[in-house]
């Protein structure tokens, strides 16, 4: 016993080791499935792509065109087709789900009565969710990368606009990609994690999110709302292009950045506090 | 009860959900709030000014006119100028939003147009420019209006297509225009109407949209017949088919309209009403925009005006834009480019917008939501003062070939659709106005030449109008022509690897060529394409096609033949215009709000950081008293109150009940215990150290509080790993193997916990709260769903973890459990404290005892006669009665003595009594 009065060996600081919330997370089916599916879309796209092939529309050039361009192609347009879905999906999958789900199984209080502290508990929940969505926000465009250059080869990457970027430097870029989404996208993983701590049905925290996030670009779609509509989080979504341009227009992404770290922080805090104070009764 | 409490959780759930939907409206309706800076007051007052009708015309004409004024007067006025077909009330959010930035804005309806009196006059210098001249001339009457000097107010003019146009002709013929910022429109009507791009003379214009702009063009009639008709529908009835036009105006277009070719007195007509005849006068700022998908007013025309006000000495930004006649009005970002313009030329604030030149590349598919154009910008017109512009050479291959005229013209071929925009009427941007026409084009066999080049080894921007030079011949065995001009039509298209052809911005070049010689001798002519912005990949290939119709333009319809070739040198040459892409200024003040950020989530640690460390204090005297509950207080929102004002001890080796019918707030100390529950007031100390949440103290303790909670997709052995190594405690400290054994799983304990029945998943629950050997143990109705061996062997590990100098809790709603499990006992009911003792004195408190006897009477006469003992009551053959403090030994001894059989003395009848007893009798288990 120490003088905090805690049993042999304890350390709050040791608790919940992230190598033991990343087993508990990986050996989940939806973790492994969730990836699973986001390293296989790559190959289901290339299938439709091939599928399609003969039945375009015939007229002026279209996305699909330009996404078979090349490998790297392949990659923007794969991001292109989820960064606004299945993206946020996806983080709001790891997040919302983290802490809501140990409510609904009981173990929740089970480890906040080892004791985990709760601010620990909630960091290290929250740093093994980050780090489950970046691998999947990696691992999507890398498959994709994989996938497009054995079937579009390692040509030149070309932008909507008509620029090309060659292999080396857009695939640089591309690996600029994810990180730009990871920051982007922590305003659904700090109202994720909101609504987790705040509900004991997993469902309803990752739904919750992603509501938020259609709402949100339902609300883009109104043009009366005007320069209102920079303040909505989803507002700098496909910003991510920018990272493509030459040179690279920074303006925009570190709006995005911000956008998404300013509302991250909120929610985030927010999390914090009514986890430390609430009443566990799941 | 179960059922009640889910309901409970339900609501809250709901409740915190729905705090958090009004949390988000109200930071969103705070947002709104906030970043709305309320709109300056603006006041517009509809006015009608009258002009002088002009000549021919008796009478004034009344121009239907709004003066918007910002709130801070005298301002510098503008002129807000609409297109063709419109009114002052299509401008109305141009006007609002320059009058928001603080100018005296006059909007007014053309003559011939709306509620204007008058006829339509196509911008002539004697009457929509005169009027013009006369509203410059009003505004110099005003108090409202800056002036320069008397008579001469500060002024600019904006407007697009027919709006632009008015601009560019009021500013060549008025010195007192300050500023403009035309918009789509010509320089010459008679060469955008009646085009012919095609020059047997070198083209040596250095600009990068120089068109051939050769005479005795090809009349476009489909254009001109929507612009007519446009007009001369919106006549005030009648049916006359002139409408409101002016008779000479409405005798071109039927001549031309019939005969297909332009009479000297048209172009005579159609060149007064263009800004070619006055633009050498402008040298006020300008800011030229013009529309990529064009092809009413095209690229060459803004190149034309642009080299005109350069001579001049005019300061000149030019801006082309993805969008045009056939592609969507200027965007609001383009609106505020033209109120910059004005601010830093009229007001003298913002800043200086220069003289650059900006082109945007339009997405290949056309814009789309998320694929914005991107703008490069150039330091210069290329042209203008000294830098030619570039031009990039591709080779194009193709035998000379033969090419029909169908007799009538027809079939014809399509490139694009005209009119099918509202942009001419200078309304506000509509977002279905950006689709691209590049898709429309279609060419007929017989009627077509193709040359086309090899693909292209590295991409290229075109930039202007490409230039071709091409051999033209007439077919001598064709059926002779009577007329002896070849007109012909000059596309370029981008042709993608799989064959698939883009007319870039739906435009076509048609050509007048000749007098051909008999013989079928070639003349040899420079074409200059229309102009486009169009990024051409890698690998495309360019196909310019020669073709002999086009339904937009009027054709001969005498049959013909021509022999259409390429030079031997000939090839392509695509006007480049390198920049540097526009973009967003440096973000510092995203990059400081991050840094912000980073700052204040910092800073927030640090002060819980702090928080943390001015902890509790241990209480020393306390420190081997496994627990001690004061003063503990529950309650819940809503006036609900779980636990109020207990108190009471656990001393080291108790077994301690905690016995209290459903309901009586046990299950709530509990979770108190476990620091899940913030009490209300009171503390509870373990071993001295006061319990929070996450308090280290709670390691030394184990809990099974409200059934068991597992990860249900692991087993048994891997739930009890996963737990242990979250504690962080050594491995060799958890005693897996003893609390496995406790359980007694055995092989089970490798199976999914998901596939365990409630008794084996509650086993598990006691075997992990049993981990590391906690000093105190806390159990919630630990036997609930075992059987009774089961049940058995719970009662011995509990009396031998006891035993070993541990402290056990028992929470249970069971007398005969907590009767046999416990040493001490504290009673609660309904929150409360009710008794708290050993076992034994509980019972005392009471003090009744249950004698079973062969002869009940008896034994109650001879209880009666005890000192002190009262016999409560006397059943078949039990006799109740209360002893009182005497030892039951000695009271069996009395029985035995007076010869009566005593089978069993229990207590626990007792204990049911003393409960019952304690708690009120309104319990009914």
């Amino acid at each position: 016993m120490n003088a905090l009065g805690a049993a042999p060996g304890y350390r709050a600081p040791a608790t919940l080791p992230l190598r033991v919330e990343l087993v508990r997370q990986l050996r989940r089916r939806r973790t492994v499935l969730t990836l699973g599916f986001l390293a296989l879309l790559p190959l289901l796209l290339l299938i439709a792509f091939t599928v399609g092939r003969d039945n375009r529309s015939r007229g002026g050039a279209t996305l699909v065109d330009l996404a078979t361009a090349s490998g790297l192609n392949f990659v923007v347009f794969t991001v292109f087709s989820t960064a606004n879905f299945l993206l946020v999906v996806v983080v709001a999958l790891f997040f919302g789900d983290t802490v809501a789900s140990e409510a609904s199984w009981s173990t929740l209080r089970y480890l906040l009565a080892a004791p985990v502290p709760r601010g620990r508990l909630l960091r290290q929940k929250a740093v093994v969710a980050a780090l489950l969505s970046l691998s999947a926000l990696v691992l999507l465009p890398a498959v994709a990368l994989a996938v497009g250059v054995l079937a579009y080869g390692s040509g030149d990457l070309v932008s909507p606009t008509g620029q090309s970027l060659d292999f080396a430097t857009a695939a640089g870029r591309l690996a600029l990609v994810p990180a730009y989404l990871a920051v982007h996208l922590a305003w659904v993983a700090g109202l994720a994690l909101l609504l987790s701590v705040s509900t004991d049905a997993p469902l309803g925290a990752v739904g919750g999110a992603v509501m938020a996030s259609i709402l949100s670009q339902i609300l883009e779609t109104i043009e009366a709302l005007g320069n209102l509509r920079d303040y909505l989080p989803t507002r700098f979504n496909s910003t991510w292009a920018d990272l493509l341009a030459s040179p690279i227009d920074w303006g925009h992404l570190a709006s995005g950045a911000f956008s998404g770290l300013a509302y991250a922080t909120v929610f985030g805090l927010a999390a914090r506090h009514h986890f430390a104070t609430k009443d566990i009764t799941s | 009860m179960a059922s009640l409490h889910q309901l409970a959780r339900t609501r809250r759930q709901l409740a915190v959900l729905i705090a958090i939907g009004a949390l988000l409206v109200a930071t969103a309706a705070a947002l709104t709030i906030r970043m709305v800076p309320d709109p300056p007051p603006l006041t517009a007052e509809n006015v009608v000014i009258d002009v002088p009708g002009g000549p021919g015309v008796g009478t004034a004409v009344h121009l239907d006119a709004t003066v918007y004024r910002p709130a801070a007067i005298p301002a510098p006025a503008v002129l807000l100028a609409h297109g063709f077909g419109g009114s002052k009330d299509s401008v109305s959010a141009d006007a609002t939003a320059l009058a928001r930035r603080g100018f005296v804005v006059l909007a007014w309806t053309a003559r011939g147009f709306g509620a204007s009196s008058g006829q339509i006059g196509l911008n002539s210098p004697d009457y929509e420019v005169a009027d013009a001249r006369a509203l410059v001339d009003w505004l110099a009457k005003r108090s409202d209006v800056v002036q320069d000097a008397p008579g001469d107010p500060r002024v600019g003019v904006t407007g697009a297509s027919y709006g632009g146009a008015l601009a560019l002709l009021l500013a060549g013929t008025d010195r007192r225009v300050d500023a403009l910022a035309p918009e789509i429109t010509w320089n010459d009507l008679a060469q955008a109407l009646f085009p012919n791009n095609a020059s047997q003379a070198p083209v040596t214009t250095n600009t990068p949209a120089a068109g051939a702009s050769a005479p005795d063009g090809v009349f476009k009639r489909e254009w001109a017949g929507y612009l007519f008709g446009i007009a001369a529908g919106s006549g005030t009835g009648g049916h006359d088919p002139c409408g409101r036009f002016r008779p000479e105006v409405c005798a071109a277009y039927v001549q031309a309209a019939t005969s297909g070719s332009p009479t000297p007195e048209i172009v005579a007509m159609l060149h007064r009403s263009s800004p070619a005849t006055v633009a050498g006068n402008i040298t006020a700022p300008t800011l030229l925009i013009q529309g990529e998908q064009d092809t009413l007013f095209g690229l060459d025309q803004a190149d034309a005006t642009a080299r005109q006000l350069a001579a001049a000495g005019a300061p000149l930004k030019v801006i082309w834009y993805a969008g045009g006649h056939d592609g969507g009005a200027p965007t609001v970002a383009l609106r505020d480019e033209v109120g910059d313009w004005f601010d830093y030329h009229l007001r003298g604030i913002g800043t200086d917008p220069g003289t650059g030149f900006d082109y945007q590349v339009q997405a290949l598919f056309g814009t789309r939501r998320g694929l914005p154009p991107r703008t490069v910008r150039a330091a210069a017109y290329p042209g203008l003062s000294k830098d030619p512009v570039q031009y990039r050479e591709v080779v194009l291959h193709g035998s000379p070939q033969q090419v029909v005229r169908p007799p009538g013209g027809s079939p014809a071929a399509l490139s694009s659709l005209p009119g099918l925009n509202a942009a001419l009427a200078g309304g506000a941007p509509s977002a279905a106005g950006a689709a691209s026409t590049d898709g429309v084009a279609m060419d007929l066999p017989g009627q077509s030449a193709l040359f086309l080049s090899d693909p292209l080894t590295d991409p290229v921007d075109i930039t202007g109008s490409p230039r071709i030079r091409l051999r033209v011949a007439a077919t001598p065995s064709a059926a002779t022509p009577t007329e002896d001009r070849a007109v012909l039509f000059v596309k370029l298209y981008d042709v993608g690897p799989d064959g698939r052809r883009t007319l870039p911005g739906g435009a076509v070049a048609p050509v007048r060529i000749g007098p051909l010689p008999r013989g079928g001798a070639p003349i040899e002519v420079t074409v200059t394409l229309a102009g486009v912005v169009r990024p051409v990949q890698a690998g495309h290939r360019l196909a310019v096609v020669v073709t002999t119709t086009d339904r937009g333009y009027a054709v001969p319809s005498q049959p013909a033949g021509y022999t259409v070739s390429l030079p031997g040198d000939a090839s392509l040459a695509l006007p480049v215009v390198p920049g540097q892409q526009a973009a967003t200024p440096l973000p510092v003040v995203q990059l400081a709000g991050i840094g912000g950020l980073a700052a204040a989530v910092t800073a927030l640690g640090m002060i819980a950081a702090l928080r943390r460390r001015h902890g509790e204090e241990a209480d020393p005297e306390l420190a081997e008293v496994p627990l001690v509950v004061s003063g503990l207080t529950k309650r819940y929102p809503g006036g609900l109150t779980a636990v109020e004002e207990l108190s009471f001890r656990v001393e080291h080796g108790q077994v301690l009940g905690l016995l209290g019918p459903n309901g009586a707030g046990k299950t709530t100390v509990l979770r108190m215990l476990m620091g899940l529950i913030q009490p209300t007031s009171g503390e509870m100390r373990a071993f001295g150290h006061q319990i929070t949440a996450g308090a280290p103290a709670l390691s030394r303790i184990g809990s099974f509080v409200e059934g068991p909670g597992f990860l249900p997709h692991l087993t048994g052995m891997e739930n009890l790993r996963l737990y242990w190594a979250a504690t962080g405690r050594p491995a060799a400290d958890a005693g897996t193997d003893e609390a496995l054994a406790i359980a007694g799983l055995g092989h089970a304990v490798h199976r999914r916990v998901g596939t365990y029945s409630q008794g084996m998943r509650q086993r598990l629950a006691i075997a992990q709260a049993m981990l590391g050997r906690p000093d105190l143990l806390v159990l919630d109705e630990p036997t609930n769903g075992l059987d009774p061996p089961q049940i058995h062997a719970m009662r011995e590990v509990l009396r031998g973890y006891a035993a070993r100098g541990a402290t056990v809790l028992v929470s249970s709603h069971l007398l005969a459990e907590v009767e046999q499990i416990c040493s001490h006992v504290v009673v609660m009911n309904r929150g409360r404290l009710v008794g708290a003792g050993t076992v034994a004195e509980i019972v005392a408190g009471s003090g009744t005892v249950s004698f079973t006897v062969d002869d009940p009477m008896k034994a109650a006469a001879l209880l009666r006669g005890l000192a002190g003992v009262d016999v409560m009551d006397v059943g078949q053959r039990v006799v109740h009665a209360h002893l009182d403090g005497l030892p039951r030994a000695a009271a069996v001894s009395a029985l035995v003595a007076a010869g009566i059989g005593v089978e069993g003395v229990a207590t626990r009848q007792a204990l049911e009594d003393a409960f019952l007893q304690l708690v009120g009798e309104e319990v009914v288990e």
